[in-house]
């Protein structure tokens, strides 16, 4: 069973260094909105949040990103009519949070049904965080037009379906992986993009910290209802020797982890809408929460990196609590 | 593609038309029809055996998107997003086994056989 934790309850642990982590979540403290996840050398600890003593010891050259996902500008169901609502909420927590984020990664399901009006307000709302956004489709997204629409707005000039960058000595990687999905399969990365992502690889050297993300999980978190890649364990292989492998991704709208190996993954939640733990309903789809409890399943999401400590600190916010 | 997939919408409009003329009392030879349901992220039949010449209309009653595009290359059928409540029609003449799927949720499939 994969390991689907909401930020207010106790982690199941799934990987081998369970014992380790398990220990190390025997004292973990909570704090109202989220929790302060850290990882070293690719073995999560956490603390508590807001005691942030450690951060005032921050490398100058430390730096955090934020992550939102699934805005789904467009949607107009139960739970959510106004989706454009709740994904300003999340904008405007990180606009007016304290530290201000380098830049901010948007993992897909931008739209409802890549409508060209709801890409403008999708951008408008995320333009007023006044941050660079570095951009991954959804396949909300890519419904017509093979994606052209999707590309041709959110992807930057020198980038094509994927794209690399570096930040403060963290390689970051965007990948597609809704694009000519097979009968019965899942996710799909395809051999150009990893073929590119291997030559991509080939030139960093084993202790650059890797951020990967995508919108489908590139980890099995449900196959039953589509949660996973068919080609990922192709990429992973090729992140092997990396010590430190951060792999974030949406789709799924909650927050959800793994660790497997030095990988460690992390599923977001949504701005629009909830959907069920895997198998806890009979598909995927919103789920019908109460007006009063839709914003404590809906949030964002820091990531913290400090130099030298190969630590990356993730934190997942919800819009109220 | 979504030009073809348009151009298909409305010939099976106008094949509609046609059908319901043809229903009328005052013709014998009713072409039959049949309906897959898609709901919780499935198609309902899964499989479905028709005659040839039979309408075959997806009805979609999910709060997502789904497609209904057919697992073959050249592929005789794909249709446009549809939402929630949404249809899509297509007529098969020619006897065979067409596997199809959703393009958005490809573990989503179905069969329509055409006897």
């Amino acid at each position: 069973m994969p390991d689907i934790t909401k930020d207010t309850d106790q982690p199941e642990i799934l990987s081998g260094h369970g014992a380790k982590r398990r220990t190390a979540l025997s004292c973990m403290a909570w704090a109202g909105a989220g929790m302060l996840w850290t990882l070293n050398g690719g073995v999560p600890g956490s603390k508590l949040l807001g005691g942030t003593a450690q951060a005032a010891e921050v490398d100058r050259h430390a730096f955090s990103f934020v992550q939102i996902s699934d805005s789904h500008i467009g949607f107009s169901k139960d739970p959510n009519l106004d989706p454009a609502s709740t994904l300003k909420e999340a904008v405007d927590k990180i606009r007016t949070s304290k530290e201000k984020p380098a830049f901010m990664i948007h993992t897909g399901d931008i739209s409802h049904l890549s409508k060209p009006g709801e890409f403008d307000t999708a951008a408008q709302i995320i333009g007023s965080a006044g941050l660079d956004v570095h951009y991954v489709p959804g396949e909300h997204d890519v419904l017509v037009d093979d994606g052209n629409s999707y590309f041709e707005r959110f992807s930057k000039p020198a980038d094509k379906k994927w794209y690399s960058f570096d930040q403060g000595g963290v390689h970051f990687i965007g990948l597609t992986n809704v694009l000519n999905l097979k009968g019965g399969g899942l996710g799909y990365l395809g051999d150009e993009q990893l073929a590119w992502l291997k030559q991509d690889l080939a030139r960093r050297s084993s202790s650059t910290p890797l951020v990967v993300f995508a919108h489908i999980p590139l980890w099995s978190l449900y196959p039953e209802w589509g949660w996973g890649t068919d080609d990922s364990a192709q990429a992973l292989s090729l992140m092997k020797r990396f010590g430190s492998v951060t792999v974030l991704n949406g789709h799924v709208h909650q927050v959800a982890q793994k660790v497997e190996g030095d990988i460690s993954f992390y599923s977001a939640m949504s701005t629009a809408f909830p959907q069920p733990g895997p198998g806890k309903a009979a598909g995927p789809g919103p789920m019908k929460v109460p007006a009063d409890t839709l914003r404590t399943l809906l949030g964002v999401r820091s990531v913290n990196y400090v130099p030298g400590k190969i630590e990356l600190a993730i934190v997942d916010t919800r819009l109220s609590v | 593609m979504s030009l073809f997939s348009t151009l298909t919408v409305v010939r099976i409009a106008t094949l509609l038309i046609a059908t319901s003329i043809a229903a009328s009392p005052a013709f014998a030879d009713v072409a039959p029809t049949a309906t897959v349901v898609i709901d919780n992220f499935s198609f309902g039949p899964a499989q479905l055996s028709i005659a040839a010449g039979a309408t075959v209309t997806w009805e979609n009653r999910d709060d997502i998107p789904h497609t209904v595009v057919e697992d073959a290359s050249p592929r005789t059928f794909k249709s446009p997003p549809l939402d929630s409540g949404e249809k899509f029609s297509q007529v098969f003449v020619k006897p065979g086994t067409y596997r199809y799927f959703c393009s958005l949720h490809p573990h989503m499939t179905g069969t329509i056989v055409v006897k």
